[in-house]
Parts: structure tokens; C-alpha cells; sequence
């Protein structure tokens, strides 16, 4: 059985006097225990909607989130902490409290795994801190510090799920390597699952066992790690992969997808993609695929 | 702009240890470096908004005149006019309480002296180039309204709205997907290109630096320790640290052999 189910979800957001964005809009995904999915997809495609939703923060329209069998519901961020489940954030500071010294906060953190030996000094050293700075207040840190002490937050809790939205985003490319590999074997060892989101592929490839690409809203492929990565099918992937720089020293700029980024609160008809597709043929203007694993016409299940 | 021997310290730590930095006229210079060593200080030094506490020494000379010994009040007409800053962290460029479109319109009201019905357009074609869907709804929302990603597009454009001659980008992209990212990397380079635009562009991604920078410099514990054109600091580096960070990535020549780390 998985760990987290994610059926058919659909998130909306309304606020008043605007139209309905429909942020996740039929996205289905699972993570197993001791598994780490990573999600990669466009900005604005709806990746920390879909995260907030699995902790209760943002209300399900359509669909259902299991975790562990059981249904999510909406709940305080208090509560949380108890159901297994720690986010950290895309804003580092909506993890933490800039008011209390971050020993504080992580010490809250163990305080919910009960019988932990281990100390908030400890966890700092473990994402790569000096011990002494449990007694800095957040804005004292730089943003790639503040990242770590954030991660060293959730950690602390001994979470069974843990959903990363892009928590290494600031930090060099050895430390990157470093505080994913540490989440994953955190996760892998003691059997929980990680949700990792990320725009960085290149951490993703080294740390997910999977790896689920979303465009506007829904998953258009998921695949093993290396699969999507040494043989992507989507076009949206394709485009994705090839748009990453090199570090070459060539000068040369990536290439950007053809077409205007597409508006939620306005999605275009039949496959979503398919106004920036090179690829597109009659059907795709009129239906959409609603299939797995590569939500495309052209690679349609037999 | 030039940046001479900038020392910074905060509470009698060194921060800052004397770093040199010069910005020229439609170039992108990449600051890379550790986390924590001092990218982000630089730039804040640059338009006088360390945090409480800091003291620092050195100069930066813009337009003949030292930003470090420059009135608050002359500092303030620099700062979001000649000089403009992308922070690290969105929230701090973008006011919570005001629609996006306010914080576009407010400086290059106050800046350019544009009427309103100016300011609207010139707003909502920025937050266009910039790649924010639905330009002409979006310039009513309020900032929670958008990813993490727009925010960070919407500080590029806030920044850019009053067209700075020196731009201080902080880690402008990490927000971003690659293909996204690709947009705004060409809509920077094409600033330089076009209008002369002088960037210091703060990045660990290596990719980024190789797309758009004409020189890069790297820091450790709030020293330059290696600098110059791309293609030397890139494919043979001189340091170690900039060597070892390399080596960490896949895609770079200097890369040990194919990785069968983890399969
Ligand atoms: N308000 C503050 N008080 C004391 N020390 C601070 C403060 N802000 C930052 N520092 C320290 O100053 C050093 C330099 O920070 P800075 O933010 O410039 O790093 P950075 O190179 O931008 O790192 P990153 O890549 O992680 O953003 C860090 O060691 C940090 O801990
Ligand atoms: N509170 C809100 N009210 C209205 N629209 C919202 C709200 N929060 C997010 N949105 C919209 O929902 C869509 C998805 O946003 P989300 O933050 O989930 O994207 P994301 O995939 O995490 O993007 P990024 O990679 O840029 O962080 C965007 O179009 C955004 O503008
Ligand atoms: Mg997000
Ligand atoms: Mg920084």
C-alpha cells in the first residue's frame, strides 16, 4: 500500500471578485514508504498547491489525498506536526519563526518525535551548520543557512512523510548534493517517503527513485528516474530537459518554449501543451489525454 | 560601478574581508561562491541596506560618487532608480499589503515621472516580459496570489521598471523551471545587449553563469578568491573551491567520469 495516495486532485483558488484558478486541475500520484517521488514542472503549474493540499492547507475541490489509508483533512498548522506529515516550505520563512532562536524551533520539532536523543545543535551540524548557531534568530542567516535550518526543522520531527518545495534552492551546487543525499537517506532509512520538488533536475535525477513532470495542473509523465531522464517522452519533458544550461563556459542561452506561458483561470482546450507543442496533430486540439503514464497523443496506451 | 576593497562586519565579525568587484556598461558579472560567504552582502553593501549593526568600510563608486558615504536622502534617489536590486528572497522586494501593480507603477511614477495610464502600460508589458500569464488581470492581484516563481518574475520586473543603468540580481532564477528561466536569462542579456545595462548577477547555478556572464568571480569566507572571463573561470579554473564545485556537476567538462553513484 502506499504511503500518500493523490487521486483525480483538484485545488481551486477563489478569492473574491476574480476568476477560479485551477491550480491542480486532475493530478494523481503516489509515494510509497521509503520511496522519494521528485516534482518537477513549470513555475505556476501548481506544484505547491498540490503540496499544500497533502498537508491540509490548501482545501481539495475534486478528489482525494490518502495518507496512510486514512483521508486529509483540513488542518491547523499546530496540528500538523502530529499526523506525520512535515512541509518545508518554498519561503523559507513560512517554516520557520523570525521571532524565536532557531534551537528553539527545532527543540519543538523533536519534542514531537517523543524519546529522540538527538540534539537541535545536532541536527545543524547533520545539514552542514556550525552547532553554535542554535542561538541565531533566522533573519541572521544567509538565504542558503536559512534553507539548511529549515530542513533541520522538519527533519527534527521525525516526519513519515516529508515534502521538500524546492528546500535546497540556494545552495552551491556541492552543498545541493550534499543536504539532498542527507533527506534521502533520512527518508529511505527510516521507511518514510519524500516528496521532493525541485527545479534543479539535476539534484532530482540524484536523489528520486521517480519522477513526475506536471504542466498546468496535472502530471503529464511519470516514469523511473532514469527512464524519464535518458528517454523522455513528453514533449513538455523533452522541452524541459533540453532548456538546461551547461556549465561549459560557452555562453550559450537555453532555449526557451515557444508560445505564452498558459494562464490557469484560462487553460487552452484539449491537451493542455498543446499550443506550444511541436508535435501537435488534430486530436490534440480536442481532446484531452487522460492518461498515464505520458498524458500524450502520441504515446497513447495501448 | 566599482566596488574597491568593500570590508563588512556585523557585531565585530568580518562579514566582508575586502572584496573588488567592477561593473561594466552592458556586461553581466556571476558572483558564485559558498553559501554563506558573503554574495548577498556584497550586493546589499552596494545600495547601502546592510542589516542593523553592519559597518562598512571601502568604496563604491557610481557615477563619481562613493554609495558608501552618500546622505540617506541622496542614497534613496540611487537606490530603485540608477541602481535597482533583485533580492534573494522575493518577499522582501514585494510589499504584502499592495496589488503588484501598485509597486510596479509607484516607482517609475516617482522615478520617470509617468502618468498613470503610462505607468499601467509600460507595468503590464513588463510583467509580459517577465512571462506572467494574463498580464492585464494579474496587474490587480496581490502577491500571495502568485507561485513562488511569479514572485520572483514580479520582483525582476518591479526592479526593472524604472530602467536601472546598474542591475543587482540575487540569485534572480532559482524560482524558476529552466524553461522559464531561459526566457528571463535572454531577457537580461538583451537589456546588456541593447540598452547597455550593467549587471552583478549572483548565482551558485553554474549553468546560469556559463549562459550569461562575462566575467565570474567566486567567493569563500568573504573573499574573492578567483576571477575572471567566463570561459577561464569555467574550463580551467585556478582554485580549488572553484575546481571542486565543478567537479560536483554532472554536465561540467571537469566532471569525474560518467556517475554510478546511485543506481
Ligand atoms: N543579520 C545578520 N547578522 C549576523 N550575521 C549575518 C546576518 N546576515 C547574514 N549574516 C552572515 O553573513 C554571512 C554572509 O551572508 P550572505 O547572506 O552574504 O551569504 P551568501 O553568500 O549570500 O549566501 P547564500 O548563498 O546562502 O545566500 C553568513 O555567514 C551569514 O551567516
Ligand atoms: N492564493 C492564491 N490565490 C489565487 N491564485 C493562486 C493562489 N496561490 C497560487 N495561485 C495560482 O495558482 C497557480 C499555481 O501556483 P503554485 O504556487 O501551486 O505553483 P508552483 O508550481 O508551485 O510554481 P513555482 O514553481 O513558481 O513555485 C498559479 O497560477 C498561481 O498564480
Ligand atoms: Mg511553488
Ligand atoms: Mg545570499
Amino acid at each position: 500500500m502506499s504511503l500518500l495516495t493523490i487521486d483525480d486532485l483538484v485545488v481551486e483558488h477563489r478569492s473574491p471578485g476574480r476568476p477560479v484558478v485551477r491550480a491542480v486541475a486532475g493530478a494523481s500520484l503516489t509515494v510509497s514508504a521509503g520511496e522519494v517521488v521528485g516534482l518537477v514542472g513549470e513555475s505556476g503549474c501548481g506544484k505547491s498547491t498540490l503540496a499544500r493540499a497533502v498537508c491540509g492547507l490548501n482545501p481539495v475541490t475534486e478528489g482525494a489525498i490518502r495518507f496512510e489509508g486514512q483521508p486529509v483533512t483540513p488542518l491547523g498548522l499546530r496540528r500538523r506536526t502530529l499526523t506525520g506529515i512535515q512541509m518545508v516550505f518554498q519561503d523559507p520563512y513560512a517554516s520557520l519563526n523570525p521571532r524565536r532562536r532557531v534551537g528553539d524551533q527545532i527543540a519543538d520539532g523533536l519534542r514531537v518525535a517523543r524519546g529522540s536523543t538527538v540534539t537541535p545543535a545536532d541536527l545543524l551540524e547533520r545539514v552542514g551548520l556550525p552547532r553554535d548557531f542554535t542561538d541565531r534568530h533566522p533573519h541572521e542567516f544567509s538565504g542558503g543557512q536559512r534553507q539548511r535550518v529549515a530542513i533541520a526543522r522538519a527533519l527534527a520531527a521525525e516526519p513519515r512523510l516529508l515534502i521538500g518545495d524546492e528546500p535546497i534552492s540556494a545552495l552551491d551546487a556541492s552543498a545541493q548534493a550534499q543536504v539532498a543525499r542527507l533527506m534521502r537517506d533520512l527518508a529511505v532509512d527510516s521507511g518514510a517517503g519524500l516528496l521532493f520538488i525541485s527545479h534543479d533536475l539535476s539534484v532530482v535525477r540524484l536523489i528520486a527513485d521517480r519522477i513526475a513532470v506536471m504542466y498546468l495542473g496535472k502530471i503529464v509523465e511519470i516514469g523511473r528516474t532514469a527512464e524519464v531522464w535518458d528517454n523522455p517522452r513528453h514533449p513538455y519533458t523533452q522541452a524541459l530537459l533540453n532548456a538546461i544550461p551547461l556549465p561549459d563556459g560557452q555562453g550559450t542561452l537555453p532555449a526557451e518554449l515557444p508560445g505564452d506561458v498558459p494562464d490557469p483561470a484560462n487553460p487552452p482546450g484539449g491537451c493542455r501543451f498543446n499550443p506550444r507543442c511541436p508535435h501537435v496533430m488534430d486530436v490534440c486540439r480536442d481532446k484531452e489525454p487522460d492518461f498515464g503514464p505520458v498524458a500524450c497523443w502520441l504515446h497513447e496506451p495501448t | 560601478m566599482k566596488i574597491t576593497d568593500l570590508r563588512v562586519d556585523i557585531h565585530g565579525r568580518q562579514i566582508l574581508k575586502g572584496v573588488s568587484v567592477t561593473l561594466h556598461e552592458g556586461r553581466v558579472h556571476g558572483l558564485a561562491g559558498e553559501s554563506g560567504s558573503g554574495k548577498t552582502m556584497t550586493g546589499l553593501a552596494a545600495l547601502g541596506l546592510l542589516p542593523h549593526g553592519a559597518r562598512a568600510t571601502g568604496e563604491i563608486l557610481h557615477n563619481d560618487r562613493n554609495l558608501l558615504e552618500l546622505p540617506a536622502k541622496e542614497l534613496n534617489k540611487v537606490r530603485g532608480g540608477e541602481v535597482a536590486m533583485v533580492f534573494q528572497d522575493p518577499a522582501t522586494s514585494l510589499h504584502p499589503m499592495l496589488t503588484i501593480g501598485r509597486q510596479l507603477t509607484e516607482h517609475m511614477r516617482h522615478h520617470l515621472g509617468l502618468g498613470k495610464a503610462e505607468a499601467r502600460a509600460r507595468a503590464v508589458e513588463l510583467l509580459g516580459k517577465v512571462r506572467i500569464p494574463g498580464a492585464g488581470e494579474a496587474y490587480g492581484r496581490y502577491p500571495h496570489q502568485f507561485s513562488g516563481g511569479m514572485r520572483q518574475r514580479i520582483a525582476i520586473a518591479v526592479a526593472l521598471a524604472c530602467s536601472p543603468r546598474v542591475l543587482i540580481a540575487d540569485e534572480p532564477t532559482t524560482a524558476l523551471d529552466v524553461t522559464v528561466q531561459a526566457g528571463i536569462l535572454r531577457l537580461l542579456r538583451g537589456l546588456c545587449d541593447e540598452l547597455g545595462l550593467a549587471v552583478l548577477l549572483v548565482t551558485h547555478d553554474l549553468g546560469v553563469m556559463s549562459a550569461v556572464a562575462d566575467e565570474v568571480s567566486v567567493m569563500k569566507d568573504g573573499l574573492i578568491v578567483e576571477s575572471g572571463p567566463r570561459s577561464h573561470v569555467l574550463r580551467t579554473p585556478d582554485h580549488p573551491y572553484t575546481r571542486s564545485l565543478l567537479a560536483s556537476l554532472p554536465e561540467s567538462p571537469l566532471a569525474p567520469a560518467p556517475d554510478e553513484e546511485r543506481s
